[in-house]
């Protein structure tokens, strides 16, 4: 479980975070949603360390990040497992490179030992024949899949995605959603998934927080969505039509 | 971090081997060229011009210019590769993971370039034959006459100059290039600015060491 506790950050004059609370629970998809400017992708950093809080603090299972030492922090990285927006593979490797570069790091495995686990979690996210080709050479949604191989190659105890289904079709972000969503429940991961996309937050949102202007504006499940009368969270989720209709018709029904 | 340091060799060192040699011969042959045109009067002896195509060449053209050069091809491949990393996020990645990014890209760097030296040996030489070849086949000095020259007050002591301005050049075509990659902000377009500002701070950097420790190392 990861606990923010009362996390402020400021850049200059503007304050993107303004004391957010919130758990985020193990086993569970957890969704950070907002619009754009909300502050979303600087909790998603502070909570990986990439950004410091200005006030608060940020704990992994009881492990306050601010209290630990550089070497403490370095191992706690290594329970973290990570998808970026541009998947952010490293251009100069190979997809099979890639995955295994978390165990080449920081374990002591083999190279067999390395290429074994590393077919599994291929396997996993159902990569076909792409070991040996570089992330050019390869489709968007190929390289989210080699992404989240990285992610939980190294069986992490908490995984972040930073819009993970961004720039991809309908089709295969739902795909992806459904893929995080599994291994977070198969493998009892803390995720953290940071989105605007309403088809994810429908298909995967075991938890949601709403950030509006860097203030945790709402919070609740997908199915909390549709019954809540917060303005906040309706204006931000029925902006479109499609889910206006969905809402009518689900109060229809009750 | 052994093969990252062998890949770097390889993408630094030994992928500069080819444009060193070709212009080092040539400028060489230049050098020598032009010595002999603006030996005019009968009284000075022809071997000035294998002795002037030697200074020229191990003292300022292999270790200065070859560097300056290498500023624009290594240096502008060092913070552009790094810098497109920054913009895609594989260095927050790195980071993420709990890997010391700038140890693991700059280090190997800062490895492979120990070999720099043997690249300037190979600019000296070649620089030299250049000027041997351009001056013997362009009919501008005898070949002992040339030889002769390039023996004439040798100084073993201008090598040693030349290569320790080599290893300090070497340094500053590591960590400047990879400090303006791994430090630029914003998107595609910057990573281009990077580089451009990359080579020319790296070049200004060259100038005025080269200037310190020429005042230092030759001055009495």
């Amino acid at each position: 479980m990861i606990e923010v506790k009362n996390v402020e950050k400021s850049f200059g004059e503007s304050k993107v975070l303004k004391g957010i609370s919130a758990t985020f629970d193990a086993g569970k998809t957890n969704l950070i949603i907002g619009q754009s400017g909300s502050g979303k992708t600087v909790l998603l950093k502070s909570l990986l360390g990439i950004f410091t809080p200005d006030v608060g603090t940020i704990s992994f299972d009881g492990r306050i990040y601010s209290e630990l030492s550089a070497d403490e922090k370095r191992a706690l990285r290594t329970e973290i497992g990570m998808v970026f927006q541009g998947s952010a593979l490293f251009d100069s490797m190979t997809v099979e490179e890639n995955i295994g570069f978390p165990l080449k790091m920081f374990t002591t495995k083999s190279p067999e030992e390395i290429r074994e686990r590393v077919n599994t979690v291929i396997d996993r996210v159902n990569l076909v024949n792409a070991n040996h080709k570089k992330p050019s050479e390869i489709s968007g949604g190929m390289q989210k899949r080699v992404a989240i191989a990285r992610a939980i190659v190294n069986n992490p105890r908490y995984l972040f995605c930073d819009e993970p289904n961004s720039g991809l079709d309908p089709k295969t972000a739902i795909v992806i959603d459904n893929l995080i969503h599994e291994i977070t429940v198969e493998y009892n991961i803390t995720t953290v998934v940071n989105t605007h996309d309403m088809n994810s937050v429908m298909e995967i949102g075991d938890k949601i927080i709403f950030l509006k202007n860097g203030i945790l504006a709402w919070e609740g499940s997908k199915k909390d969505i549709f019954k809540t009368d917060n303005e906040a969270i309706v204006d931000f989720v029925y902006s479109s039509n499609l889910f206006k209709k969905i809402r009518k018709a689900q109060n229809k029904e009750e | 971090m052994r093969g990252l340091i062998f890949k770097e060799i390889d993408d630094l060192v030994i992928d500069s081997l080819g444009i060193v040699a070709f212009i080092s011969f040539f400028v060489g042959g230049v050098v020598s060229i032009q010595t002999a045109l603006n030996l005019t009067n009968p009284l000075i002896p022809k071997y000035l011009i294998g002795f002037a195509t030697r200074q020229s060449v191990i003292l300022e053209f292999a270790p200065t210019f070859i560097s300056i050069i290498m500023a624009g091809k290594m240096g502008s491949f060092i913070t552009s590769s790094i810098g497109t990393m920054r913009v895609t996020e594989q260095i927050d990645a790195l980071e993420v993971m709990g890997v010391n990014s700038l140890n693991y890209l700059v280090f190997p760097k800062i490895i492979a370039l120990l070999l720099y030296p043997f690249v300037i040996g190979i600019a000296m030489f070649l620089g030299v034959l250049g000027g041997w070849m351009a001056g013997v086949y362009g009919g501008f000095t005898a070949s002992n006459e040339f030889i002769q020259g390039i023996q004439t007050e040798f100084i073993p002591f201008h090598i040693t100059y030349a290569f320790i301005k080599t290893v300090v050049f070497a340094m500053i075509l590591a960590t400047i290039p990879s400090f303006h990659g791994y430090y630029m902000k914003g998107g595609a377009l910057e990573v281009g600015k990077a580089s451009t500002v990359s080579f020319v701070w790296t070049s200004v950097v060259i100038i005025l060491v080269n200037y310190i420790l020429t005042q230092l190392l030759l001055t009495n």
